[in-house]
């Protein structure tokens, strides 16, 4: 489990993780999503430009046993979107944390990370979860 | 059933089921199957007479075939088909109940097959008087005041009841409202018939034992919110106890409760969701009053009110005069119409039989059996299965793979090897709330004895993913084809045939 919640990224309860870069801010799904979610067969992502609220859907992943919204850990502008998870959604199985992150936004209140919940509480909560 | 000729728990043998081709493939050019007369007119080339770009051209592949090919093509697929006719089919929350066939002898009686809808009323007396009937009778069933039996399907109905809310609010406080409750139990179709109309639809949730607490709604409940959504039982099975309660704490802030009468085969005829504060709910005839279901629909959604919502009912309604019987379209305050003509009128006719055919006590009885029979499945498989809910439930239970999480093997697995037995797999990963859900809805048409077949398959299915979990992995291994990539069907779906396409098989 310990490799599957890196230390340096903050998460949401939704199972969404948030990774600093700079002024910008990436995000994606966690490892412990993608393996309830099963094999994921398709992702939908805002557009460039959309605005996203923290807390509120901004886009859907689908896989062979359900469709989930995904939630904005933090509010802001969306900056770039990973088209390629349109062509090959596989990749948000195989690599949650890295190749299939999800979108990049720039935040408009950098104060709402601090609500997010850290690796350790992140990883005690999936652990209650199951 | 004896145990010397069925050895295992499924009743599949050797019948010989054809490895068929597409259409496509059968197809010899120029072979036709309509011998058609000649005209008796001059024939014309249409070139001579529509503009060249509005020409469709010869369809590339588009198969030609004899009578008796696309006869024995499609009578061959429906041969590798599951369907209540075949066998059991426990899908949870859809109310797979057999369709007894009086219902389509009624339904196929020439002046009710025959009647067209633009037929003057004075011709129609039959089916108005048909449809006045079913309109009383459901409302009389549900407690209600007025049904339209307009809508085509269990959506369709729920959109309907939503705007009949959204007509009610706009008339009485000259705004919709903005928000609907929703419990994280519901159907998904109870927050996209919510979205289609404009209302944020808020997620409730339910408590440990899978009910909505009145404490919920009252914190979530405004005067924005139009409406509560509610499934009763839910759909995890379980009665909402607290319902009246929960009615009460909505109609204070003129607030309106939806009921999703899509699990009605549980209280009907032994409670009324009208009585129990329900002000606009749907049925569906293809659950709850035997109508066909899924590819054999189509579906039927009709939609009750209480007196206050009758004006904003789809028109035209039935009425009554005197001894005639008309379509009411002078309703100024209706939501207006929503389906072609007059609804699926084939299956009122199958309804309206069920309900007489049962009466009052037969209907109350279905009920009674329905959830017999649930309770039945679930003391039987309770011993291997984990149930995820601890509280009584009705005509439906819901078990887990979470016993089988050691083996590796999943609620998909799970489904999957039901197939080898001969049964349709229940529905799974729904409710969302349950992780790995496995929801189970025998009906009240099934025999003990099919109850206990169902019951020794999902027992032998435990045993295996104990022993054998690579293997169970591998089922389905009987039918046709044998078990789907449904990520690459998915991912990479072939939505078109052509010529160098190759079945993988």
């Amino acid at each position: 489990m310990a490799q599957t919640v890196p230390q340096d990224l903050k998460y949401t309860k939704d199972h969404e993780w948030v990774r600093r870069e700079g002024d910008e801010l990436v995000i994606g799904i966690t490892f412990f999503a993608q393996e309830q979610l099963g094999d994921v067969v398709y992702v939908e992502l805002p557009e460039v430009g959309a605005e996203v609220q923290a807390g509120q859907p901004f886009g859907v992943v689908e896989s062979t046993k359900a469709v989930s919204e995904l939630f904005a850990p933090a509010s802001g502008k969306v900056v770039a979107r990973n088209d390629e998870l349109v062509d090959a959604p596989e990749k948000v199985n195989q690599d949650p944390y890295g190749v299939a992150w999800m979108i990049r936004i720039a935040p408009s209140n950098l104060a709402e990370l601090d609500a997010l919940l850290d690796a350790a509480a992140y990883q005690k909560y999936v652990e209650e979860q199951q | 059933m004896s145990q010397e000729f069925f050895p295992n728990t499924s009743p599949g043998t050797r019948g010989l089921v054809y490895r068929e081709p597409l259409i496509f493939e059968r197809s010899v050019p120029g072979r036709s199957g309509a011998s058609l007369p000649s005209a008796g007119v001059p024939e014309t080339d249409p070139a001579d007479e529509i503009p060249a770009e509005l020409l469709r051209g010869p369809i590339e592949h588009f198969p030609s075939n004899s009578e008796n090919e696309v006869v024995r093509h499609y009578v061959r697929l429906s041969q590798t088909n599951h369907s209540i006719d075949t066998g059991f089919y426990p899908l949870g929350s859809c109310t797979m109940k057999y369709n007894p066939k009086v219902n389509e002898w009624a339904a196929r009686l020439p002046g009710f097959a025959n009647a067209h809808p633009y037929l003057p009323p004075e011709q129609l007396q039959g089916v108005l008087e048909l449809m006045w009937n079913l309109q009383n009778l459901l409302s009389e069933i549900g407690g209600f005041a007025a049904t339209s039996l307009q809508p085509a399907a269990g959506a369709h109905g729920e959109l309907a009841g939503l705007m009949i809310i959204r007509a009610y609010h706009l008339d009485r406080h000259g705004t919709p409202r903005k928000k609907v409750l929703i419990p994280d139990s519901a159907h998904g179709t109870n927050p996209a018939s919510a979205a289609l109309l404009g209302y944020q639809a808020v997620e409730l949730p339910s408590n440990e034992k899978g009910m909505l607490e009145p404490e919920v709604v009252a914190r979530a409940m405004d005067e924005d919110v139009a409406a509560l959504m509610v499934t009763n039982p839910n759909t995890l099975g379980i009665f909402e106890t607290h319902i009246k309660e929960i009615a009460e704490i909505v109609h204070a802030k003129g607030g309106l409760v939806y009921g999703d009468g899509a699990n009605m085969n549980a209280i009907l005829g032994v409670a009324r969701p009208g009585d129990l504060g329900i002000d606009v709910m749907h049925y569906n005839l293809h659950k709850t009053f035997s109508t066909p279901h899924g590819g054999g629909g189509p579906g039927a959604g009709p939609v009750s009110v209480a007196a206050a919502l009758e004006p904003y009912l789809p028109r035209p309604v039935v009425v009554k005069e005197g001894d005639a019987f008309r379509l009411d379209f002078d309703r100024p305050k209706s939501i207006g119409k929503l389906r072609t003509f007059w609804g699926n009128f084939g299956m009122m006719v199958r309804a309206y039989t069920y309900i007489l055919e049962l009466g009052r006590e037969g209907l109350r009885r279905t009920a009674e059996l329905a959830v017999l029979n649930a309770q039945y499945l679930r003391k039987l498989l309770e011993a291997d299965w984990h149930v995820a809910y601890e509280n009584p439930s009705l005509h439906e239970v819901i078990f887990t793979d979470r016993n089988l999480k050691e083996t590796g093997v999943t609620t998909m697995d799970v489904a999957k090897a039901l197939i080898d037995h001969g049964f349709h797999p229940p529905t799974v990963y729904f409710p969302l709330v349950v992780s790995g859900a496995l929801m189970i809805e025998p009906t009240e048409t099934e025999s003990k004895e099919t109850l206990e077949a169902f019951a020794a398959a999902m027992k032998a299915i435990y045993e295996r993913a104990k022993t054998d979990p690579e293997g169970l992995k591998r089922a389905p291994e009987k039918p046709v084809v044998e078990r789907l990539d449904e990520a690459r069907a998915a991912r990479k779906p072939v939505l078109r045939w052509t010529p160098d396409f190759e079945i993988p098989f």
